[in-house]
């Protein structure tokens, strides 16, 4: 037997694929372009949705028969905004080192569209158990989206993945920089990553016509 | 049960407001000693780094004494813990804890100087290192100058809090804070500081005598700020800097 039924596989590869948050979607577009110049901040930043996501959907999801639908935002911020500053504050007391390398992404998740999104359009009105599976499918889909623009910003606009010299030394000009290979800086600025990102969504729908909305 | 009446409503509200201001409160409190030590060991780890006390190997990353070791070394290294108080030096027990956005900001307004810094001993010689506080592009910076008596940099740390990832935040990357080693703080009599400069023709930063380190590409807010912040340090210290100049 499998361990997921097909239905419940599909919520979390859907949103890996044909239903991407930010290719299809386009949501949390903001985090996607701020963050992604550096491979390690990407990967960093796609494990933290994964974490708040996937606890948001189902507290959520527990909590959405009793919730009142008047001040059902508000409910969704503040169980978002607990859940961010408990993982903020157990990082600082327990492992502080990595709570610091945290600290910038920490207030953008709060603000990702992507988690009120899901909890708006999914854990509202479902079981837990299915409001888990599409949280942790929905912030994969996210994260996977992050971590390619992530190493094509770091690569073509530092040289670099994950710090580590991958092409050479600029400076001594050694690897790919002895034959006149230069960084292009364009990359690093914040622009860059809504060209990466609009080169992925033509593959994608280039490679599936169905996705491409009537004008 | 109709959750749609508004008493319903006004009451969830306000049971969700207890529970979750509990679970905060809870929290902070059973975490607080904890952070505060975790802070505190950060700040020793900080300063002894700015004094060349710290495992750096060859080109790697930033390397601080570990945690476990750093309170040992803090106490062998750091000789003296004092406050300027705009005339003289007073010896004050932990001045490093002293809140240093503060201080600067009490020093530049005139009231209630008392500015901290340290003296470190290593190897038979004397760093005097002073705390800075700043601005970067999105939130503050800090950061903290060892200096010999010759006002020539021993060596730096910055830190920041919210710089924008792969650009400003590199500033407490090494290949950012090494440069800052051996360059003077003084043109002639003036205390100029270190500006972070673009093409300054300088990259590999060769040149100590120019008062600059090479600029962080697309962060040129952020390594404004860090000049601003050692210039405004230097100027608040300067009387003291003064008194230990032999040059």
């Amino acid at each position: 037997m499998a361990l997921l039924s097909k239905k419940d596989a599909n919520l979390i590869k859907d949103p890996l694929t044909d239903n991407n948050p930010i290719t299809i979607q386009v949501l949390g577009i903001c985090s996607a372009l701020a963050i992604t110049a550096e491979l390690k901040a990407s990967v960093v930043m796609a494990i933290s949705v994964l974490f708040v996501m996937g606890v948001g959907n189902v507290v959520i999801s527990l909590i959405r028969n009793i919730i009142p639908s008047k001040i059902r935002i508000i409910v969704q911020l503040v169980v978002v905004a607990t859940l961010v500053i408990v993982v903020d504050q157990v990082l600082k007391a327990f492992a502080y080192d990595l709570s610091k390398t945290l600290s910038v992404f920490i207030g953008l998740i709060i603000t990702n569209c992507i988690i009120m999104g899901r909890f708006e359009a999914f854990a509202l009105g479902n079981g837990p158990r299915r409001a888990f599976l599409d949280g942790i499918g929905n912030a994969l889909g996210y994260g996977v989206i992050l971590v390619i623009v992530g190493f094509f910003r770091e690569l073509l606009g530092s040289g670099t993945l994950f710090g580590i010299k991958v092409l050479g030394d600029p400076i001594a000009k050694t690897g790919l920089y002895s034959i006149g290979y230069e960084n292009n800086g364009f990359m690093i600025i914040p622009p860059a990553a809504l060209i990466v990102v609009g080169i992925i969504i033509w593959v994608q729908r280039s490679r599936n016509r169905a996705l491409i909305e009537e004008a | 049960m109709n959750t749609e009446k508004n008493s319903y409503t006004v009451i969830f509200a306000a049971i969700m407001v207890v529970v979750v201001g509990s679970i905060l409160a809870f929290l902070a409190t059973g975490l607080k000693p904890r952070i505060d030590e975790n802070q505190r060991f950060e700040k020793q780890q900080n300063i002894l780094y700015a004094m060349g006390v710290n495992q750096n190997e060859g080109d790697g990353d930033v390397a601080k004494v570990p945690t476990t070791d750093v309170e040992g070394e803090f106490s062998k290294y750091i000789t003296q813990q004092l406050v300027w108080d705009g005339s003289e030096v007073v010896q004050k027990e932990n001045a490093y804890l002293i809140d240093v956005q503060k201080a600067l900001s009490n020093a530049k307004s005139g009231e209630n100087v008392e500015l901290p810094l340290l003296i470190g001993e290593k190897d038979g010689e004397k760093y005097y290192i002073i705390p800075m506080y700043g601005k970067g592009l999105w939130d503050v910076i800090w950061g903290y100058i060892s200096l010999d008596e010759n006002m020539e940099v021993k060596g730096v740390f910055f830190d920041h809090k919210g710089e924008t990832p792969g650009l400003g935040s590199n500033i407490n990357q090494r290949f950012f804070m090494d440069d800052f080693k051996g360059e003077s703080v003084l043109n002639g009599e003036t205390y100029e500081g270190i500006a972070v400069a673009k093409g300054n023709n300088d990259p590999l930063n060769s040149d100590k005598e120019d008062n600059a380190v090479d600029a962080l590409a697309g962060a040129t807010i952020t390594g404004n700020g860090i000049a601003a912040m050692i210039k405004e340090s230097l100027k608040l210290y300067k009387p003291y800097l003064e008194t230990i100049r032999t040059n």
